[in-house]
């Protein structure tokens, strides 16, 4: 295959610049005619450890004391691991674990590294070696070769001749995969709807304002004027199965405003109860929780991508890649003062999807 | 192949004892003389350069080799369970069982913090390096014949890293992770017509779902690796098939590779520099702490923190996210179109279309059928190295945008203003680069063409009889010269009309794209220029 003589000064015939594989089109290439000629390789630069035996002998001691340090941070970090041991319930003991073991390998790999490209770059043989490259096409005789094989195989099989067959195997193949389209049909339950249990949560009429975490119900007395509370709907902490689920379109953001600072939308007037509105609390970007609440701005702001909605305004969007206000949901006081939902947020929250509609 | 019976006479002479006779028994059941013999002595070239996709090939490594530890201790379920591990801040607290394995491997296994940390940095580096060591493949141009499909491979690798990275991400099921998943919730929802269903499927039911992590895990071990070792292993073969490129120098042509070999002195920088990078990952990791899963908590749809950013190589497509304007969203014909998400994804998905497919768009535009083997400095090919730096500038842009909170809170400027100037700086950042890109490179050329004809200057003045002052010029040695001039350059193509004597519109746009190319053009110094040049040496 290759000419891997390392003797590199002879191979100097490599000479024009213009030596090219084949016939291949140059295209819009400029082929110069007077193109400077390749001068061939420059003169072998011997290095110190080539002159010097000294600096050699130096190379050769730092190699192996590096192999030996390495050996040495093998061994630290066995140690390490059981002179560091993790302690329960003391993360100090965590980190001098992770930070010893780390060193001590680290030694070991880096001393490893170091000493075999300093033992490649400082003493090993120095002179360079060429390989000739030809063309990555195979050569004329093995393209024809090639060629005679598949229309060899072509009449063997009668591949092109017999269509009958040939058309029937290329249709087997295409709908043989199509049974496994369908098996991941299963990959989500099938007697659910997604659109449908988009549009629905667990709020209802009636259902009271809890706090996140707690579940703990909320009175209107308690809401302090501009405070902000993460609400989820009572009930929740109980559920059984499909708790995140639920939380993920259900979570609420309380806010308390002067009533005379909310510019409420006619037909939402009774949304409210004396200043405090409820917003569903997942962005209708791509549904991070808007948690941010900036209490003097009373804007709402996502971290995720940085939309921002106005309390004052129906929560409507000021800013950011988001397009519709945050879905406000109708509350009311029960008898005992506790903070109650009128409805279900009566459109879908969180993000867009298609047939949201 | 007539070595390996050529062999047997070898063995009768016993010279070397253990070593050879295990030579010989390997030899008689594999051939493996073949390749030693083929392989053994192949010559690399050297350049600090090519080592950016050595480190790609060995953080990979380092990731199998860490990975495989961390799944003999995690479990990816998502069942709720109420953690009991050491970790007291967290202690009662419901989570999912990925979740508290994850906090186990962190605070109850030792070294496990560690390898979990080790496992981060890796894959972290892993896209880092890919990512450069393409922008070296490109402004090299070594994409070019015939290693394109080679670039295709690559490119193909970036992206499933990516994948990798975003999946291992999802893994440990922390806040951080489940907030990246919803985001990928809320855009495959905002997909036209599919949307919905798909991510229905893929979670296993509404989101979050029980199944996502599972699933994720069987893609994070097993399915994206199985492709990423074997298209690895393609894209290493095409390195042997092709040989190295190398950087234009004297005695360096075409035809030929100049370097060492893989015996010895390769097997030792190579091998050595694996533990290297092996070995600064682990400082990384013994030092710096990375994804504290502990100090996020567990999933939960309603809480967040201010400053929530993805890992660094899903920057440019949250920055993306982030950066499209206001109120791009309607309904029509009873559907939601949610174009300030069709845009950042068909964007993003054109601009990788684009990287995809230069190599090919190049090469039609030049026509050069020929093989290249010697790489171009950046210099030497203004419009390539412009669009890459415009390629840059606007990845750039949307990566910084990822940060945009952050930016807006450490420096004190306000948050619209920090979006409206990255979203300025992604549409015109990219011709401003390209245009000050060009002209550089155009100026460094000019500055090669003086240097070859009239050498360097000396600083050095002397007063000639006749009282005339002149600077010493200290002609540039042969060798140097040679990397300054022998660089390929191509001309604008002439529009010329086919047998039917029409100029198709193909031809027109080739024609016009060739045009924008090579209009600008300085040809290297040719031997009669040189030859006239060389009075000037004053």
């Amino acid at each position: 295959m290759a000419s891997d003589d390392t003797s590199g000064k002879d191979l100097t015939a490599a000479g024009s610049a213009s030596v090219e594989h084949g016939s291949a089109a140059a295209g819009t290439a400029v082929v110069a005619r007077d193109a400077v000629a390749n001068p061939g390789f420059p003169p072998h630069r011997p290095r110190v450890t080539d002159l010097d035996p000294k600096a050699d002998k130096r190379a050769e001691r730092t190699v192996y004391t590096l192999f030996y340090l390495s050996i040495v941070g093998s061994i630290f970090a066995i140690a390490a691991y059981m002179i560091f041991p993790i302690v329960p319930e003391d993360p100090g003991s965590v980190r001098l674990n992770n930070l010893f073991i780390g060193m001590g390998l680290a030694l070991a790999l880096l001393a490893l590294g170091i000493g075999a490209v300093h033992w490649g770059k400082a003493l090993m043989h120095d002179v360079e070696g060429i390989d000739e490259r030809h063309p990555v096409r195979g050569s004329d005789e093995t393209r024809a070769r090639a060629v005679e094989i598949f229309q060899e195989a072509n009449t063997e099989s009668g591949f092109g001749r017999r269509t009958l067959i040939r058309n029937s195997l290329i249709g087997a193949l295409v709908v043989f995969p199509l049974p496994a389209v369908v098996l991941f049909r299963g990959l989500a339950p099938q007697d659910q709807d997604p659109v449908a249990l988009l549009k629905q949560t667990l709020w209802e009429k009636g259902t009271r304002l809890t706090l996140d975490p707690t579940g703990t119900p909320i009175k209107a007395s308690d809401v302090t004027l501009g405070s902000s509370f993460a609400v989820i709907p009572e009930g929740l902490t109980d559920l059984e199965h499909g708790k995140l689920e639920e939380k993920a379109k259900s979570a609420v953001i309380l806010v308390r405003m002067k009533p005379q600072d909310l510019n409420e939308l006619p037909e939402r007037a009774d949304w409210s109860y004396d200043g405090i509105v409820a917003y569903s609390k997942i962005c209708t970007h791509v549904g991070c929780p808007v948690g941010l609440y900036e209490q003097q701005t009373h804007h709402l702001l996502c971290p995720c991508h940085q939309s921002q909605f106005d309390v004052a305004e129906h929560a409507k969007v000021i800013f950011g890649p988001a397009k519709r206000a945050l879905p406000q949901l109708p509350i009311a006081v029960d008898a005992e003062g506790y903070l109650i939902a009128q409805s279900d947020f009566l459109e879908p929250v969180g993000p867009s999807f298609w047939e949201r509609q | 192949m007539s070595t390996t019976t050529n062999m047997t006479p070898a063995e009768t002479k016993k010279s070397g004892g253990f070593t050879s006779a295990a030579a010989n028994y390997l030899d008689e059941r594999t051939s493996i003389s073949t390749a030693v013999k083929e392989l053994g002595r192949k010559i690399f070239p050297d350049h600090w350069s090519f080592l950016l996709g050595e480190v790609a090939l060995y953080s990979f490594v380092i990731i199998l080799i860490s990975g495989s530890f961390l799944t003999f201790f995690f479990q990816a379920s998502m069942a709720e369970v109420h953690y009991d591990g050491s970790y007291v801040p967290l202690k009662g607290v419901e989570m999912s069982v990925a979740m508290a394995s994850s906090l186990d491997i962190s605070f109850d296994v030792r070294g496990g913090l560690l390898m979990r940390q080790v496992h981060h940095w890796a894959a972290l580096l892993f896209v880092a390096s890919i990512g450069l060591h393409m922008l070296r493949i490109y402004f090299t141009g070594a994409f070019r014949k015939p290693r394109e499909l080679n670039w295709v491979i690559g490119f193909v690798l970036f992206i499933l890293a990516m994948a990798e990275g975003f999946t291992g991400y999802s893994l440990p099921d922390d806040l951080l992770s489940g907030n990246g998943l919803r985001i990928i919730d809320g855009m495959v929802k905002g997909i036209p017509v599919v949307g919905t269903w798909i991510s229905f499927l893929l979670f296993g039911g509404e989101f979050p779902g029980t199944d996502i992590v599972g699933r994720l895990y069987s893609l994070h071990i097993l399915l994206l690796p199985a492709i990423i070792v074997a298209l690895i292993a393609l894209h290493l073969l095409f390195v042997v098939v092709h040989k190295h490129t190398q950087y234009p120098g004297a005695g360096r042509t075409n035809n030929n590779v100049v370097g060492y070999p893989i015996l010895p002195v390769y097997a030792a920088k190579a091998g050595g520099f694996f533990f290297i990078v092996f070995g600064v990952v682990m400082l990384l990791a013994s030092f710096f702490t990375i994804n504290p899963i502990w100090n996020y908590g567990p999933y939960d749809p309603s809480p967040v923190s201010a400053g929530t950013q993805p890992d660094w190589y899903i920057g440019f497509a949250d920055g993306a996210l982030r950066l499209i304007p206001p109120g791009l969203e309607w309904v029509w014909f009873g559907h939601t179109w949610s174009f300030n998400i069709l845009i950042p994804l068909v964007g993003l998905g054109l601009f990788i279309g684009v990287v995809l497919s230069y190599p090919f768009l190049e090469a039609w535009v030049t026509g050069d059928k020929r093989e290249h083997h010697v790489l171009d400095r950046p210099r030497n090919a203004p419009t390539r190295t412009a669009i890459g730096a415009a390629g840059v500038t606007f990845y750039a842009g949307l990566w910084a945008a990822a940060s945009s909170d952050i930016i807006a809170t450490h420096f004190k400027l306000t948050m619209e203003g920090v979006i409206h100037t990255l979203q300025a700086v992604v549409i015109l950042g990219p011709f401003i680069a390209y245009f000050i890109t060009k002209r550089v490179c155009l100026a460094l050329m000019k500055k090669d063409r003086e240097i070859v004809l009239h050498g360097y200057e000396t600083g050095r003045i002397v007063r000639l009889p006749g009282g005339e002052y002149i600077e010493v010029h200290q002609p540039v040695d042969e060798y140097e010269r040679w990397k300054l001039v022998s660089y390929s350059d191509y001309k604008p193509l002439a529009l010329t009309p086919n047998a039917k004597g029409k100029i198709s519109p193909v031809q027109r746009v080739r024609a016009g794209l060739s045009r924008w190319f090579f209009e600008d053009r300085i040809a290297p110094v040719g031997s009669k220029e040189l030859e006239e040049s060389h009075g000037d040496h004053h």
